[in-house]
């Protein structure tokens, strides 16, 4: 294994993709030896969660690779996980430990530096290590800080500096030392932190002044590394605050440099000069005999570095040979950045100096050199010079004839390898100054204008360039013909913009008073004003408005919307959502969800929810209010009655009587009845169809677990862990029972002496029991209690308590009634029969007790309660597809397809509906949508679709165990089938 | 003074250790390679050993047929980065014992432990010498032990 793992980073070195074996690597590196390990470690980086564990390792080996994996490219979502340990580490026994942990924090704050602040005390703790090592790691991380935030940090000045100067006066270890220079890599951090702290700031810099002088005379030693430390020193000697004696000293260690033989130094010479000369031109001139030779130097860097020297000391004078040498330079180059980068520079410089033919020459040969690679921006910061001119009216005219004649030169050559750009700049040009030049006839300009637009390779932007250069050309009746030709050829072309453009041109030249409105000549420097608001559109729109017009709706608007639908359309049912997203149809909407609901007590908040989520926010461009928003009607307690309530077959043949229905309950619930809803409807018997039968029946509530936890409770049969994990964000007690109802288990059949269970049908989510019971209660209550999953098996203990016969308070049973429990609220009464519920909180179980009251003297029978906890959401197909956007959480699955008669869906469809209590929104095709909703719960949208044999079902709703749960009943009631 | 990434390849252009400090796409990183084992070639021995690349620095340094190559900040110092490799070099050639281009192919991991030892996230980690040969020497015994 270890040796095909080695095969396979060979493999990886080498640039071959070997992705597959790193999760062998993983493994190995998880249970292999310590080579193993180191094998695994360090080539495959990719994953990363396997050291976690080698953090928490006591082997001092196993910790550092740990870290070094750590401290390489490490993704931010890791940090927070990680980061703990690692600064555990930072006070490890060990140096090599707390060096790595160190470097490793360093790197989460290069990452994600806010992760880290909370630890800035222990960097400076670092910083005190006794370990120079560590100390040296920790500067890493202080040298960033600096950087980004220097006033902070002047406090530890003083510190850095004594630091430097130990460690120049050689107090450190010996180890350290590189070629008997101490720890240059230590110096030179500190020179850079302290140049980061002096500048521009005089106090700081008196600290170092000192420091920097020995760090100068130490570093006399001919080696590299002490020309390093050299350079560093004089950098940061120009950087603070300055002191003439160092300025000196630091300016003869440059014309050391500058005159090496080495060519290194003579780079690094020259590098340190182009950063000094900003502070103090006349070094260079010092120098001025080497830079000269350095500026024919073979060596292309060497003459770049040189380049970038003179730029930085570029005045009226040289200008015109430094831009030459540029130039001669550029022509010489053929790297992409180099070009971009110096024809930058040198348009910035010509710049400095406009107004001179010089200039004319000079940007035009950036632009043929420079080419399509130049920042967008350069042409148009000439085009802006060229055209606002300069003071004097003669000089500038005879610069722009100058102009035009250096560019109809250029066009009557070969032109085809010149680039788009100066193309553009050309065509600009002609078209607005060739009419200032009155010996070159028009005609000829427009020719030429003419065979750049037709020419092949030219680029459509360049081609509108030239186009409508040419517009402003064809002035007068005497272009008349030619504007028609050229609009003529262009009416087909396959650009807009040049069509347009062609069109432009062809009415233009008809109408010369027109040209002279929308072409003024010259055209005026100043900027134009431009109507931002387009208010002279206003009326137009009004008008538009007014005709049926849709509103305008501005881009990010129109961007989301468009988005929404093509969400949508990704959806089967986004066809069936006609126009609804133009914001005719949402404005005109009067109606938010109907929301029907059998149950009193659960409406509260649903609804109000619904109906927020269909209005959008609308912007109306035009005459402010034209369209008013309307506020959507709240309709939050829409109640009905759903037919298609299930009911046990049995029951249904025995019901004689049966409840009135029930009150709907006004939407301003207080508080008690707010718990009395959450307690019904974990499951109580909203009393949607109770039939009272002459015999008593107790209703034992049955209860499903979602196939989540189905496993756990198929190896007993009986036992059942009670889980009542919350999953919805109300109030405690709510939740609390919404999560009991939500992950029960089924319990097992319910049976002591006194009940017999006849279970019938169930619903999902809740059920309905229908049980018998043998015991003839007359006037007496009935206790049907129901127990919800317990470990030891649900059991009903129908207590027969003492009752005040004239009052309708009832009792709890005794053995409950020292238990934590809520008030007994009365759900529902009439002259036969009230009901009560009660919820006590066991230790292990939320019992849910029913009480119900018969005051009449006749004997009950036969009591069926049906607990139902979901029931159908009524939406149409449009409500349906906006509700479906914006949920997530979605849960996807297939379902078996009931075959046999007909349209399979339909009949899948209608058998969850009859078992499940959904609502079937549409059919289309071989899709379906259905809706439902929990009784004072949120939504759960389901979107089914014929696969083969099987039905892919997609469920979203804003429960998160919701679709879950439903899936698992949908199932359950398939199979039952 | 982060570095970006370090390569080492033959005079023949292959490669035969490549360390990276930034993420990088592999496609990126291989366009990258191809570029400058191009260049570096490229050049003359007489030359500067930096190279202005894109809108990085590169230091590079030929030892016997192999190069060492570093891509630095512009404004880093670019001596110190030319020590880095020197010193790496020195590190191979201690633990090696007059180190040589086979003993980086057929031990290349040691040469990874070793710059992992010495460079850490592209940064000089520990630059002495003994100390990061004792790290190493106590991970071979720790990795023998097992």
């Amino acid at each position: 294994m270890r040796e095909l793992m080695v095969r396979a980073m060979y493999c990886e070195m080498l640039g071959y993709e070997a992705d597959f074996v790193y999760i062998h690597a993983i493994k190995l590196a998880q249970q292999g030896t310590v080579l193993e390990k180191r094998v695994g470690i360090s080539i495959f980086l990719k994953q990363n969660m396997y050291y976690l564990q080698d953090l928490q390792s006591t082997n001092l080996i196993e910790v550092c690779m740990a870290l070094t994996v750590v401290s390489q490219i490490f993704p931010k979502d890791m940090i927070p996980a990680i980061l703990p340990l690692v600064e555990e580490k930072l006070s490890h026994p060990k140096e090599i430990i707390r060096r790595k942990a160190v470097l490793a924090l360093y790197k989460f704050y290069l990452i994600a530096p806010n992760q880290v602040q909370h630890i800035h005390g222990k960097f400076r703790k670092a910083l005190c290590d006794k370990d120079p090592g560590v100390m040296m790691s920790s500067l890493h991380i202080y040298l960033q800080m600096i950087k980004e935030n220097p006033a902070s940090y002047k406090d530890l000045t003083g510190s850095f500096v004594t630091i430097l100067r130990q460690v120049v006066g050689g107090k450190l270890p010996l180890d350290f030392n590189y070629h008997s220079v101490p720890a240059p890599w230590l110096q030179i951090q500190l020179l850079r932190i302290l140049s980061l702290l002096g500048r521009e700031d005089q106090s700081m810099s008196e600290l170092m002044y000192d420091v920097l002088d020995e760090s100068l005379r130490r570093a006399e030693m001919n080696h590299n590394i002490t020309y390093a430390i050299l350079y560093e020193c004089v950098k940061a000697i120009y950087t603070i605050h300055p002191k003439a004696e160092l300025l000196e000293k630091a300016a003869r260690c440059i014309g050391n440099f500058v005159l090496s033989p080495k060519i290194n130094l003579k780079y690094l010479g020259l590098k340190a000069l182009t950063y000094v000369v900003q502070h103090d031109a006349n070094l260079a001139l010092q120098h001025q005999m080497t830079i000269i030779e350095c500026l024919d130097h073979s060596d292309l860097i060497i003459k770049r570095e040189t380049l970038e020297l003179l730029f930085r000391i570029t005045n009226a004078q040289n200008v015109t040979i430094i831009v030459e040498k540029m130039l001669g330079f550029l022509r010489l180059c053929n790297d992409d950045y180099t070009i971009i980068d110096l024809v930058g520079k040198v348009a910035e410089l010509a710049e400095k100096y406009p107004f001179t033919i010089w200039f004319i020459q000079t940007m035009n040969v950036v632009f043929s050199l420079g080419g399509d690679l130049m920042q967008p921006d350069l042409p148009s910061n000439f085009l802006r010079l060229f055209a606002d001119g300069s003071e004097s009216e003669e000089q500038d005219r005879q610069l722009k004839l100058y102009a035009v004649d250096s560019y109809l030169a250029v066009l009557k050559g070969d032109c085809s390898h010149l680039p788009q750009r100066f193309l553009q700049v050309i065509s600009w040009v002609l078209g607005e100054y060739s009419c200032l030049k009155e010996d070159v006839d028009q005609q000829e300009v427009i020719r030429l204008l003419k065979k750049l637009l037709e020419q092949r390779g030219v680029s459509s932007e360049t081609r509108s360039w030239a186009l409508s250069a040419l517009t402003k050309l064809c002035k007068g009746p005497g272009y008349a013909e030619l504007a028609l030709e050229l609009a003529e050829s262009l009416s087909s072309s396959l650009d807009t913009v040049l069509r347009q453009q062609a069109h432009e041109l062809c009415l233009l030249s008809q109408d010369s008073q027109l040209h002279a409105r929308v072409l003024p000549h010259p055209a005026p420097s100043d900027n134009l004003e431009v109507d931002s608001s387009l208010s002279f559109l206003d009326g137009f729109v009004s008008d538009a408005l007014a005709a049926g017009a849709a509103p305008y709706k501005p881009p990010h608007q129109r961007q989301e919307e468009l988005s929404q639908q093509r969400a949508l359309s990704l959806e089967p049912y986004g066809l069936s959502l006609p126009v609804t997203m133009s914001s005719c149809t949402l404005t005109d909407r009067q109606s938010p969800t109907f929301l029907s609901m059998s149950s009193d007590l659960s409406v509260l908040c649903v609804c109000s929810a619904n109906t927020l989520m269909l209005e959008g926010v609308k912007r109306v461009w035009g005459k402010d209010g034209y369209i008013p928003q309307k506020e959507p009607s709240l309709t939050p307690a829409a109640v009905d009655e759903p037919s298609d309530v299930v009911q046990s077959p049995d029951q249904q043949g025995a019901a004689e009587t049966s409840l009135p229905e029930p009150e709907p309950e006004p939407p301003q619930l207080d508080q008690e009845k707010q718990q009395l809803a959450s307690s019904l409807f974990v499951g109580l018997g909203s009393q949607n169809s109770m039939s009272l039968l002459g015999k008593t029946e107790v209703a034992v509530p049955r209860f499903r677990r979602k196939a989540r936890q189905h496993e756990s409770a198929s190896t007993s049969g009986t036992s059942e862990s009670s889980s009542n994990s919350s999953h919805s964000s109300r109030s405690t007690t709510d939740s609390f029972l919404y999560g009991g109802l939500l992950e029960e288990e089924p319990a097992t059949p319910i049976q002591n002496s006194y009940h017999t269970l006849n279970s019938t049908s169930e619903n999902e989510g809740a059920a309905t029991v229908s049980a018998k019971e043998d015991k003839q209660a007359n006037s007496s209550q009935i206790l049907g209690k129901s127990i919800v999953s317990q470990r030891n098996c649900s059991k009903s203990l129908p207590v027969a308590f003492p009752h005040s016969s004239d009052s309708m308070v009832l009792q709890l049973p005794s053995e409950l009634q020292e238990l934590p429990h809520s008030d007994v609220v009365s759900l529902t009464s009439d002259p036969h029969l009230s009901v009560s519920c009660c919820r006590v909180f066991r230790e292990d179980a939320l019992l849910l007790v029913l009480l119900l009251f018969n005051p009449t003297e006749t004997a009950l029978r036969d009591v069926a309660v049906e607990l139902s906890c979901e029931e159908p959401l009524m939406l149409n197909t449009e409500e349906y597809g906006k509700l479906w956007l914006s949920i997530s959480n979605d849960v996807k699955q297939n379902l078996k397809l009931l075959t046999g008669g007909g349209d399979p869906l339909r009949a899948t469809l209608n058998a969850l509906k009859d078992s499940l209590q959904l609502h079937i929104v549409d059919i289309i095709g071989s899709e379906g949508i259905v809706a439902c909703h929990l009784l004072r719960g949120g939504p759960c949208l389901m979107h089914c679709r014929v696969h083969g044999a099987s039905l892919a079902v997609w469920l979203r709703s804003p429960l998160p165990s919701l679709p879950d749960c439903l899936l698992y009943h949908c199932q359950r009631a398939l199979q039952e089938h | 003074m982060l570095m970006q990434f370090m390569l080492l390849f033959s005079r023949q252009g292959k490669l035969r250790l490549q360390k990276w400090y930034v993420p990088l796409s592999d496609k990126e990183k291989k366009k990258i390679t191809r570029e400058l084992v191009q260049t570096v070639l490229a050049r003359k021995p007489k030359m500067c050993s930096f190279l202005e690349w894109r809108d990085l620095k590169i230091v590079y340094k030929r030892y016997a047929s192999l190069y060492f190559c570093c891509a630095i900040e512009d404004q880093d110092n670019e001596l110190i980065t030319l020590e880095i490799i020197h010193r790496y070099v020195e590190l191979l050639d201690k633990y090696f014992g007059s180190v040589c281009e086979l003993d980086i192919i057929f031990n290349f991991e040691k040469a990874y432990f070793i710059l992992d030892e010495f460079l850490l996230g592209g940064e000089a980690q520990e630059t002495s010498k003994k100390n990061v040969l004792k790290a190493i020497e106590q991970a071979d015994l720790l990795q023998e032990v097992n």
